[in-house]
């Protein structure tokens, strides 16, 4: 690599130590928390993040290629894995929500008002409703994927029946199932921010069975030598402390939290 | 490249050359048919040569051969080293999306004519070609005759002692015709040797000092223009001056 | 589903109000498709010329592969540039991930063939109309080309103008090579596709028309560099 190691002399490092990358997901990105959060942050700091917004999963393997120094997801069992293959030094809870399903006014399944996320799903297969997946091994879709295992419901089996596997982020399932008349399962953050909800209201919702939790790992400097790693537990840090904390509570989407802090 | 081989630094003979071109067995053929069948040839001797013969006898392509743009199958071909690079105006010759002095200041360029030269070169050209209103117009807006005019004052622009052209007046109109006519009079007066090919027959005789006759590849006669025209020997030619079709 | 007059008087709000961060995205968009374009044709337009006129070894194949690249899925050059640029991968010391350099690179990697396989089509028919003409005036091979680079210039701008459609147009390398991160690498097109997932479809419907306004301008100020000349029609 002593090429590289040249280049790298030659070519001034893009990001200065002043900047961090969050490798993050679409549905904090786009209910708009991170417009509100970070210039809080860069005040509190004076340190500049850039998120980068994918899926859950994505985001879990970039930031396992070192290309973001800290993480802001939400598929606990995944991000403990990252951490235990040594990844990530530590994982903490930051603020949670909770997924709801959403669906049209017709209501073909007869889901709507109900709490139990797991009989929705049940009517919704038995009806042959037809279901919008994310399909793209995000957070919210390893969400879906326990629910359905929940059910003892092999969605998968009928993908490309009712069962629609998008492959898409949060924001392009959203516009699918309200172009199709389908349901589909969102974060509430997303759900409350979208702009495009048709007739689409939210069916289910307050199942324990829902619940989202967020989390922050910083990028361990061990496996990654070359991450700005003072900088992600200065984000780290920010996000846990009463500052953080007090902020993510702060922040309304048309006058409704969607975000709850909840750091130990 | 081909003017290597073709342009040779002493006359093959050792004897002054009489002629402007001389080749030896040239030879043609494409898709089975002979375009080119020349044992011996030699051009320029006068003025003004045409090269007279009917449409596919072959006229074109020899001109094309003299100036190295097409390689022949078999055969030879020399250029009086004293007349330098000979200078060919095509059919329809292309002339650059520039203005008339902007073609001919290309051409200038391309010559190798020292830079404080060309102002007094173009000058020259212009009128002699009688272009000099039209300096500044799109050289692709002239009228066909004064594009015809336009190339042969390009082709000038290295002051060429040999310059071939083709058809130089095919799709002009009378006066365009005899404008060309007489831009090609004065160029010979300058002591520039002419050769050019023809199917106008009444042109050969106006223009040219002596005819080559051309048909089927083959010259079947060269001679002086009036005894061309007033008893021409091969019944070829006769029959062409006659007005019959050539088979 | 809301309705496309929303989106032009969007549209006409977004370029009369003068957002910074609007405009942040518009110069970012310029800056990075219009120095693709230019390195491109900077590669492109030499090396299809010298396809179009000089035989040399290698010459079919590096032909085959611009044609073929012409059509390269942008988010397939973005994923083989994050392979090569993540901080993992070979060149990840040169720490150019997520920077709007890589994004130039991945759109000149996008544009370059284009423009490679125009100009080369441009110049080979510019041979064919001139090439005679040139070499009966005793051109060098170098003045030949010379002289039909400089008369192919309508021809060429065409081909700098389908290049630039590309760069503007895409949005897949962008992406995944920059990362759509506000105020740093998010351009029109990644602008256009953050808004989609939001559901303000009329936002991203002005945005896309935004992007239209300003293609449309570039190509019209190239179409006034093209001038038509009065050209009348051979009569032979």
């Amino acid at each position: 690599m002593r090429l590289a190691a040249l280049l790298s002399l030659v070519a001034a490092p893009a990001l200065a130590d002043n900047t961090i990358i969050v490798q993050s997901t679409t549905s904090t990105q786009n209910s708009g928390l991170y417009d509100y959060l970070l210039p809080l942050f860069s005040d509190a700091t004076g340190i500049t993040a850039h998120v980068v917004a994918v899926g859950t999963g994505q985001a879990l393997k970039n930031a396992e290629n070192c290309d973001g120094d800290v993480l802001l997801v939400h598929a606990k069992p995944a991000e403990e894995a990252f951490v235990a293959a040594g990844f990530g030094k530590a994982r903490f809870d930051v603020m949670y929500n909770d997924f709801i399903i959403v669906g049209p006014e017709a209501d073909p399944a007869h889901i709507a008002g109900g709490q139990d996320a797991v009989a929705a799903l049940t009517a919704i297969a038995a009806d042959q409703a037809l279901f919008a997946s994310r399909g793209d091994d995000s957070g919210t879709n390893k969400a879906e994927l326990a629910l359905w295992a929940a059910a003892g419901i092999d969605a998968q089996a009928a993908s490309g029946t009712w069962y629609k596997e998008l492959g898409a982020g949060m924001g392009e399932t959203l516009n699918a199932a309200v172009g199709m008349g389908a349901y589909t399962i969102s974060d509430r953050a997303t759900w409350a921010s979208f702009g495009n909800k048709g007739d689409f209201a939210v069916d289910v919702e307050g199942d324990p069975a829902l619940f989202n939790q967020y989390g922050v790992i910083v990028v361990d400097q061990t496996h990654c030598p070359m991450v700005n790693h003072a900088g992600a537990v200065a984000f780290q840090d920010w996000l846990l402390s009463d500052a953080g904390q007090t902020a993510i509570a702060a922040f309304r989407i048309d006058g409704a939290q969607v975000f709850y802090p909840n750091a130990n | 490249m081909a003017t290597d081989a073709r342009i040779l630094p002493f006359r093959p003979t050792g004897e002054p050359l009489p002629a402007a071109i001389r080749a030896e067995g040239i030879r043609i053929t494409r898709a089975g048919r002979r375009l080119l069948d020349l044992a011996t040839l030699s051009l320029g001797e006068t003025g003004v040569t045409a090269l007279l013969g009917p449409n596919g006898a072959g006229k074109s392509i020899l001109l094309r051969v003299i100036m190295g743009l097409v390689t022949p199958d078999e055969g030879k071909v020399w250029l009086d080293p004293a007349l330098g690079l000979p200078a060919f105006v095509p059919q329809n010759p292309v002339l650059l999306r520039r203005t008339v002095r902007g073609n001919l200041r290309h051409a200038l360029a391309l010559a190798g004519v020292p830079r404080r030269d060309r102002t007094g070169r173009m000058a020259e050209l212009l009128v002699m070609a009688g272009l000099a209103p039209h300096a500044e117009t799109r050289a692709r807006a002239l009228s066909g005759g004064e594009r015809q005019r336009l190339a042969i004052a390009r082709a000038l622009a290295a002051t060429p002692r040999l310059l071939l052209l083709d058809e130089p007046t095919a799709s002009l109109d009378p006066a365009a015709t005899a404008a060309v006519e007489t831009l090609i009079g004065q160029i010979a007066a300058q002591g520039v040797k002419v050769v050019m090919v023809t199917h106008d027959r009444a042109q050969a005789a106006r223009v040219c000092s002596d005819v080559a006759f051309l048909n089927h590849g083959r010259i079947t006669e060269h001679s002086p223009a009036s005894r061309f025209f007033d008893n021409p020997a091969s019944p070829e030619a006769r029959a062409y001056l006659a007005g019959q079709l050539l088979l | 589903m809301q309705d496309f007059g929303q989106a032009f008087s969007q549209a006409f709000a977004l370029v009369a109000g003068g957002d910074p961060d609007f405009l942040q995205v518009v110069g970012l968009s310029l800056r990075v498709s219009l120095s693709a374009v230019a390195l491109a044709c900077a590669i492109g337009i030499p090396l299809g010329a010298a396809l179009a006129t000089l035989r040399f070894p290698g010459r079919g194949i590096i032909s085959l592969f611009a044609s073929a690249a012409m059509g390269l899925p942008p988010v397939v050059v973005g994923l083989a540039l994050y392979m090569a640029f993540s901080r993992t991968g070979p060149l990840g010391p040169l720490g150019l991930l997520y920077t709007p350099k890589l994004m130039i690179l991945a759109q000149t990697i996008l544009v370059t063939p284009i423009v490679t396989a125009l100009s080369q089509a441009a110049v080979t028919e510019l041979v064919r109309e001139y090439d005679e003409t040139l070499r009966a005036m005793h051109a060098s091979r170098f003045d030949r080309i010379g002289t039909l680079l400089w008369e192919g210039r309508p021809a060429l701008l065409t081909v700098m103008l389908a290049g630039m459609g590309r760069a503007f147009a895409e949005v897949g390398a962008v992406m995944i090579v920059g990362g759509n991160i506000n105020h740093v690498t998010r351009v029109m097109t990644t602008a256009i596709a953050l808004e989609t997932s939001r559901g303000e479809l009329a936002l991203a419907l002005a945005l896309g028309l935004v992007l239209l306004a300003l293609s449309l301008t570039l190509n019209g100020a190239v179409m006034i560099l093209r001038r038509p000349e009065p050209e009348l029609a051979h009569g032979n």
